[in-house]
């Protein structure tokens, strides 16, 4: 089983015509996932590799029923797309754009949560959602994952991909990988995630990975704490990250004095949280956990 | 984006908030000059992006032509936790009848803007909020509702300004929440606000960080963007469209993904060495953006080895061999790089890296092992 996609999520691309959304949109559907259309106004009527592309997501949904939207625009038109995925009806939108202006991300959060409460949106500047042997929205390089009963959350892209591919190193498959995303505003938080994964009856250990910066990691402990009985392996990047300085990502900061990684890594080890020290110790504790 | 006192405060004014009368200088003589349209007595301001210039003697109260030339030659060029002053604000003195504190920032746990006002401005706001946590009142916006004028009048008296709920003062806070939210600040801060002795509301000093990502919408920012980078590694990185934050150790450090850098800075401090940067070189990692990244990380004199760490995922692991190879002979070296590449096609990328070894080229598969290599070389080179 898996989380949030699978075998019978149908995508709709928006942004499928650019150049970006065209590379990971047709590895997406060479993957397996379906990809049922693509959008952009000016393009209707024609397709890109086979795929068709239409005016609007609501005729996109009324022709085809698509119940995911990946989102691949630049930032300046995210939140007008995701809006539009929200009112044709898609519950579940995946934004990997990355400088989405912070008073936006809030916006749209905000906006999700009062207008539209059954759609969950990803990201923004998420790598997206992959169910591996089923379902691959956004950037996750599916190669290096497996199908199998590791759930997996990060904020981090690259770090993800790391443990997927430690995981499937060691013979063990996820069963799915949840980018949250590295910006200050995310859609979907670790608690989302968490949830989703206790009432997944085939995720038997799950592995979170966060990095400095906001209050999500500290969050993410107290509901672990009191409704995750599954094991957790946890992974915190930032450990000497001078405050003040934004580490690559819009959301990794530290300020006044809040958001540090050794904060992050107490409150999660007090909730019973196995801690990793490096990325790659990932692998060797999730074995020992699972046996 | 941070500004520069001066700036943050003509970015208020565009919003309709009074500021003290003032006027810019980088030279004595132009501060002497300049001083001519304020008369005395004035303030020198410092202006510089960081923190406690107060307490570094940044700031003094100027009664004449002479005490001014004295005082703006002393805070020229004088350094101020890394940063040179070379610009000065002159602005009339205050009178002040009280000092509050305002500011609007994103509360990123509850998702919306978060506004905190006190009584206990002047200050330094952590220290009102270690010691009398109870003088600050938050205030959280709903970023999808009204910032009413009602809302804004039962704040101020939750701060317990006494009596202060006045129209101006709330046209003040009204004003200062469109310069944070139009604006795209993710940080507006007086600290004071202050009523003078005329009864007027003025923002005394201002804090401004605008976000980046924002800029697309606000032309008028291209004035901000010459703003100083004080340090020249940052500079070139900022030239090549690299992610780069500059640390103080050896071990120079290229990964790709904000994630991995962070954790590679981390495991290097792990194993007992220190890194001298974070460098993110993004998805591709191909050879141009390779080579950049090495001239970046060449600039820094410090720097012992360099140790480069990808994971491969839809870039494989023998492409970034290539391109790794490719940029050593775009750059000329002066210290060995230790590289770590694992993911899709490693074994492939390891044996490529393999076959060109070098004296100043070692592979390593683990990361631990990698780090505590690259360590190692970089105390004993």
């Amino acid at each position: 089983m898996a989380i949030y996609v699978d075998r019978n999520t149908k995508v709709v691309i928006q942004g499928l015509t650019g150049k970006q959304g065209r590379y990971y949109g047709l590895r997406n559907r060479d993957y397996g996932t379906k990809v049922v259309a693509g959008t952009n106004p000016n393009k209707a009527g024609t397709d890109v590799d086979g795929i068709p592309i239409h005016a609007t997501v609501a005729e996109v949904v009324s022709q085809t029923g698509a119940n995911a939207s990946f989102v691949i625009v630049p930032a300046r038109f995210c939140k007008a797309a995701i809006y539009e995925a929200a009112e044709a009806g898609i519950p579940l939108i995946v934004c990997v754009t990355e400088h989405i202006p912070a008073h936006d991300q809030a916006e749209i959060y905000q906006h999700l949560k009062k207008e539209h409460p059954g759609t969950r949106m990803f990201g923004p500047n998420c790598a997206g959602i992959l169910s591996p042997g089923q379902c691959n929205i956004g950037f996750t390089p599916a190669e290096v994952s497996r199908p199998g009963p590791v759930g997996v959350i990060s904020r981090s892209g690259t770090l993800a991909y790391q443990a997927l591919y430690e995981l499937t190193e060691a013979g063990i498959g996820q069963s799915t990988c949840v980018g949250i995303g590295g910006d200050p505003v995310p859609g979907t938080s670790f608690v989302d995630a968490l949830a989703a994964f206790v009432e997944d009856n085939e995720t038997r250990a799950i592995v979170l990975i966060g990095e400095i910066g906001g209050n999500a990691e500290e969050e993410a402990a107290e509901f672990i704490a009191q409704h995750v009985r599954k094991p957790v392996i946890a992974y915190i990047a930032g450990m000497t990250a001078p405050p003040g300085v934004k580490m690559g990502h819009a959301g990794a900061i530290i300020s006044g004095g809040k958001g540090t990684a050794a904060a992050k890594m107490e409150t999660l080890e007090a909730a019973g949280v196995k801690i990793a020290r490096n990325p790659t110790d990932i692998g060797p504790l999730v074995t020992s956990a699972l046996s | 984006m941070d500004l520069f006192e001066y700036q943050g405060k003509h970015y208020l004014t565009q919003f309709g908030i009074p500021i003290p009368r003032g006027v810019l200088a980088t030279t004595v003589s132009e501060a002497l000059e300049n001083s001519a349209q304020l008369g005395f007595p004035l303030v020198v301001k410092a202006q510089v992006l960081v923190g406690g210039r107060g307490k570094a003697g940044g700031i003094r109260l100027c009664h004449d032509a002479a005490e001014l030339t004295r005082e703006v030659e002393r805070i020229l060029g004088m350094d101020i936790r890394g940063h040179t002053v070379e610009r000065i604000w002159l602005e009339e003195a205050a009178e002040i009848e009280a000092e509050y504190y305002v500011s609007f920032t994103l509360d990123r746990g509850r998702k919306q803007h978060l506004g905190m006002l006190s009584r206990e401005g002047g200050v330094e706001i952590e220290t009102v909020a270690a010691e009398d946590p109870a003088a600050i009142a938050r205030l959280r916006i709903n970023p999808v509702k009204d910032f009413t004028r009602e809302a804004i009048a039962e704040w101020v008296d939750g701060a317990g300004l006494a009596g202060s709920a006045t129209e101006a003062l709330i046209t003040f806070l009204q004003n200062l929440y469109r310069c944070y939210l139009e604006g795209d600040a993710t940080l507006v801060e007086i600290n004071p606000l202050i009523l003078d002795r005329a009864g007027k509301t003025i923002a005394l000093d201002a804090k401004v960080t605008l976000d980046p990502a924002a800029s697309f919408r606000h032309p008028e920012w291209g004035e901000f963007s010459e703003n100083p980078i004080p340090d020249p590694r940052e500079r070139l990185a900022k030239q090549f469209g690299l992610q780069y934050v500059g640390l103080s150790g050896n071990v120079g450090i290229i990964a790709n993904g904000a994630g991995l850098a962070m954790s590679t800075v981390d495991i290097v401090d792990q194993v007992g060495g220190s890194a001298a940067n974070f460098l993110d070189i993004g998805g591709g990692a191909n050879a141009r953006r390779m080579a950049d990244a090495l001239s970046v990380i060449h600039q820094d004199e410090k720097v012992r080895v360099i140790f480069i760490n990808i994971f491969g995922g839809i870039t494989r692991c023998d492409e970034i061999a290539k391109g790794i190879l490719q940029a050593m002979r775009e750059v000329e070296l002066r210290c060995p790089l230790v590289v770590r590449l694992d993911g899709t096609n490693a074994v492939e990328g390891r044996s490529i890296l393999a076959s060109h070894r070098q004296e100043w080229l070692k592979s390593e598969s683990d990361m631990l092992n990698a780090a505590k290599r690259a360590v190692k070389l970089a105390n004993t080179s």
